[in-house]
């Protein structure tokens, strides 16, 4: 058994200081909380990184060159573009928020419950509310990555035809597209106590929102009674904004600002929600 | 000297059930102070108001002259918490653990680099360091969860049944290195089930049941305010307990009847058997032994400790 | 006491080929109570829900782009709505996604975690009951399902011939192959990280298997790769039905789902064995 100096464990008034500690918690938390998050995703590391490459390379193969065939076949060029370019920034939009209806869900779950992974820094200076925006900047980040390699992949198959420093900006709307499903997501998997509501979002709102919300075609191909679906969805808002970007589809001013309206004003409610029921839920 | 932690009036309800039902205590600094209480009692209710993660109903409490109900990251500051249930991170590796937790505190790399070694050797886990902590034992997990909560050097050390899940060897220990702790000036703050590790680490304690105090002091002073010198137990056979316990009266101060024995307090143990045997019964099998705080227990609360 | 027995256990193993009789107990019958049981304890709605992937890519996908796309060419060179065209894809794909569902996550759940199999081979059960057990199950769900979505494209009046109704009991034999061999290959597997390898397979066979578009668009040698994947016998399997098109290749699609789950089936019972009957 290896001598244990105890002297040097416990506060000596030498060491760091409880009231600098808890100043700089405060100032620096949730990055603090975010850094545990990414470290905690490093053991996925790798399917997250073949997943960022391999999703885009082969659904634009498949979606953008073979379904593309089959439609300039048909009707022809989509929105005046080769249906590749049309349906490219779609795809970056609606892959980033598949990926953070998974990322809400059963981490959150097994922060609240199977791991209790939330209830150790809790006892630490942080609060229920940093750790709540630490996940989500840490989720946040992973989309930085994942949306980049798909904009380049994007370059690398002509799909973004606007020029570099313009499309550059379908990984911010694409963060932002995720944000606005994620944030809302977050907290309500806050509320819950067992993961199988899961899977129902996952048939009932998730998919819906992958199929209905123009990505494969304009929202205009669609009966009038269906266009409610891409008007509540944040994958639509992204898209819209995401192929002004890629390829300058047309976008009146009104039309920016509203997606954006839409897609921040979902952020900030989903925010606010889930910093609630985390503070409520982490005192309780 | 001022205590560091007080209580007034100390209360938490969950609807209709009272979990703490007004408490009042005070802990001194640099002293050891235990809470005992049968499985219910409002123990770890009481450690969570203390350690700021859990909103009181009512009453008043000062950690170190803070709130913290109010003044929660300053209060957790200074403490180090090990809840009852571990906690740890499962996606991180033992000494990320130890890290991470230290990097919720603002401390930096480099002083958690030497911090992380220090907290291995004490929870003897320096081999385990890039272990996967699903991949600990039990008791392991244990060590680690201790150990991270000292990371923060902290001046007030919760403990909410520390060692259960602990082999005796690996208790006695950790009894050792508290001890120590305590010696160089930390407050402790510890719940337990087990007497050995009450009389052991405990310098005073408070005995709650359905979140009342029902008496406090030190493990000495308690065992002679609440009961006798000795004690005789004595056993009869499960049916006949309760039968022959009528015919026991008088012998000793008080009896107590459990399913399996039957308790005598009495000053002098060995009279009282003899006493018994004058009076014709023949126990299957009979011991003396000094009075603990388990007998304490059984008086104040009506239940064994551990139930 | 025991050189006779010894011995013969020494037989068996040193012969490599196990007996029926240790490998099953012939009481599949506790087994499907069991899971018939758990499927009555769950929430039905979970169940339910299952059903409507296929419908919700077929409106989409047949409403939307149909737009788009027209008519294609379907089996034996005639042209079909594009609705009709991915119907019986999406019924393949369906049949295949929940019988890999059952047969990995479920399954995975059950071996690593809740130790179910540990305790049923505690019993007088032998690794096949259980492997059965478990793969009927999925070929239940997914008979119910496959029920549902023809009824569907019927109303839809993409229904065009009687030998649809073939397309049933296709979907079970597809779902079957899919089990049996899901389940052998998660037997294999210990970490979530692995399970998610899983959906590397899945995802670019259903982007590729001709279930939206056909495969002439890509060189010789992709197509050839892609006739190798069991999804794209599935579909053209069921693209056959859908329309009573027959020919030779309609016993290649079969046979092909008949030699995987016989492999698939093998393979599990052994590993089963070999994971708790050591
Ligand atoms: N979140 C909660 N919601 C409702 N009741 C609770 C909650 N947490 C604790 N209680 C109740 O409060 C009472 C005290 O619980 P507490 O956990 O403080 O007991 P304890 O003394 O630590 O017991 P043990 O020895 O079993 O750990 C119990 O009756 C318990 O059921
Ligand atoms: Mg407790």
């Amino acid at each position: 058994m290896t001598e244990v100096d105890s002297t040097r464990l416990v506060y000596s008034g030498d060491g760091p200081d409880h009231g600098d500690m808890a100043v700089r918690a405060r100032r620096s938390g949730v990055w603090f909380y975010a850094e545990t998050v990414l470290r905690g995703m490093r053991a996925f590391a790798l399917p997250i990184l073949l997943y960022a490459v391999a999703q885009p390379v082969l659904y634009l193969v498949a979606l953008g060159v073979g379904l593309g065939e089959l439609v300039d076949r048909g009707t022809g060029p989509v929105g005046g573009v080769d249906y590749l370019v049309f349906v490219a920034p779609a795809l970056l939009v609606s892959t980033v928020v598949m990926s953070v209806s998974a990322e809400m869900t059963f981490p959150v779950m097994s922060g609240f419950k199977w791991n209790r992974l939330y209830y150790g820094p809790v006892a630490s200076p942080l609060e229920p509310s940093q750790i709540a925006l630490g996940h989500f900047t840490a989720v946040m980040l992973r989309f930085l990555l994942q949306g980049l390699v798909f904009w380049l992949v994007m370059l690398a198959f002509g799909a973004a035809p606007a020029g570099w420093v313009q499309s550059v900006l379908v990984v911010p709307i694409g963060m932002l597209a995720a944000a606005a499903f994620g944030a809302p997501l977050q907290a309500y998997a806050a509320t819950l106590d067992d993961g199988f509501q899961f899977s129902l979002i996952q048939r009932f709102v998730v998919m819906p929102m992958f199929l209905f919300s123009g990505t494969f075609f304009p929202l205009a191909a669609m009966p009038p009674y269906l266009h409610w679906i891409g008007w509540i969805s944040p994958v639509w808002h992204g898209t819209e904004l995401a192929r002004w970007a890629s390829y300058g589809a047309d976008l009146s001013w009104g039309m920016t600002a509203l997606h954006l309206t839409f897609l921040l004003g979902c952020t900030a409610v989903g925010i606010w929600f889930s910093v609630r029921t985390y503070t409520r839920r982490l005192r309780s | 000297m001022p205590g560091v932690i007080s209580a007034r009036g100390l209360r938490k309800t969950y609807g209709d059930v009272a979990a703490v039902d007004g408490i009042d205590f005070e802990v001194e600094a640099g002293e050891s102070f235990g809470l005992l209480g049968p499985n219910g009692a409002g123990k770890s209710t009481t450690m969570r108001m203390i350690g700021g993660t859990l909103d009181r109903t009512g009453g008043e409490l000062e950690v170190l002259g803070m709130d913290p109900g109010s003044e929660r990251p300053q209060v957790r500051a200074h403490l180090g918490v090990v809840p009852q249930q571990d906690n740890l991170d499962e996606e991180l590796r033992v000494r990320e653990n130890l890290v991470m937790y230290g990097r919720y505190f603002g401390m930096s790399r480099s002083v958690l680099a030497a911090k992380a070694d220090e907290l291995l050797a004490f929870a003897q886990l320096e081999a385990k360091a890039r272990e996967k902590v699903v991949n600990l034992s039990g008791g392991m997990k244990r060590r680690l969860t201790i150990a991270r909560g000292l990371v923060n050097e902290p001046r007030i050390l919760l403990l909410d049944e520390p060692t259960t899940g602990l082999d005796p060897q690996a208790r006695h220990v950790l009894w050792d290195r508290l001890f120590r702790l305590k010696e160089t000036g930390t407050t402790l703050v510890v719940t337990t089930h087990f007497m050995d590790e009450a009389e052991q680490l405990c310098d005073r304690l408070i005995v709650v049941d359905h979140g009342r105090i029902m008496a406090q002091g030190s493990p000495g002073q308690l065992i002679r305010e609440h009961s006798t010198r000795e004690v005789l137990e004595l056993r009869f056979g499960s049916a006949r307990n309760a039968a022959v316990v009528q015919q026991l009266k008088g012998v000793g101060e008080r009896n107590e009847v459990l399913p399996d024995r039957i308790l005598v307090y009495a000053r002098d143990g060995e009279a009282a058997l003899e006493e018994v045997a004058a009076r014709g019964l023949h126990p299957v099998t009979s011991l003396v032994r000094r009075s603990s705080l388990e007998d304490v227990f059984l008086r104040l609360t009506g239940r064994s400790l551990i139930d | 006491m025991s050189a006779t027995t010894t011995g013969a256990a020494r037989g068996t193993r040193r012969r490599g080929i196990p007996s029926l009789s240790s490998l099953s107990s012939g009481n599949l019958g506790s087994v499907l109570e069991r899971n018939m049981r758990v499927i009555r304890n769950q929430n039905w709605v979970i169940l339910v829900s299952g059903f409507f992937e296929p419908v919700l890519y077929l409106l989409a996908m047949g409403l939307g782009m149909g737009a788009l796309v027209g008519s294609v060419t379907g089996p034996g060179g005639r042209p079909v709505e594009y609705a009709a065209y991915i119907a019986p894809a999406l019924l393949a794909t369906s049949a295949m996604n929940g019988a890999i569902y059952d047969s990995t996550w479920n399954v995975f759940f059950k071996l690593r975690l809740s130790k179910l199999y540990q305790s049923m081979l505690q019993t007088s059960l032998g690794p096949l009951d259980v492997a059965l057990g478990e793969i009927l199950m999925a070929l239940f769900r997914g008979l119910l399902y496959a029920l549902g979505f023809l009824g569907v494209i019927a109303v839809l009046g993409l229904v065009t011939s009687w030998w649809a109704l073939l397309m049933v009991p296709a979907a079970v034999l597809i779902a079957f192959g899919f089990a049996a061999l899901g389940m052998g290959v998660t037997s294999y597997l210990t970490t979530f990280q692995q399970m998610d390898l899983i959906n590397f397979v899945l995802l670019p066979m259903f982007l590729f298997s001709a279930t939206l578009y056909p495969i002439g668009v890509y060189p010789e040698w992709i197509q050839w790769l892609i006739m190798g994947m069991p999804l794209w016998h599935g579909v053209e399997l069921m693209r056959q039905l859908s329309v009573g098109h027959f020919d030779g290749l309609t016993w290649v699609h079969s046979l092909y789902f008949v030699g995987m789950t016989v492999l698939g089936l093998a393979l599990t019972t052994l590993r089963l064995r070999k994971l708790f009957l050591r």
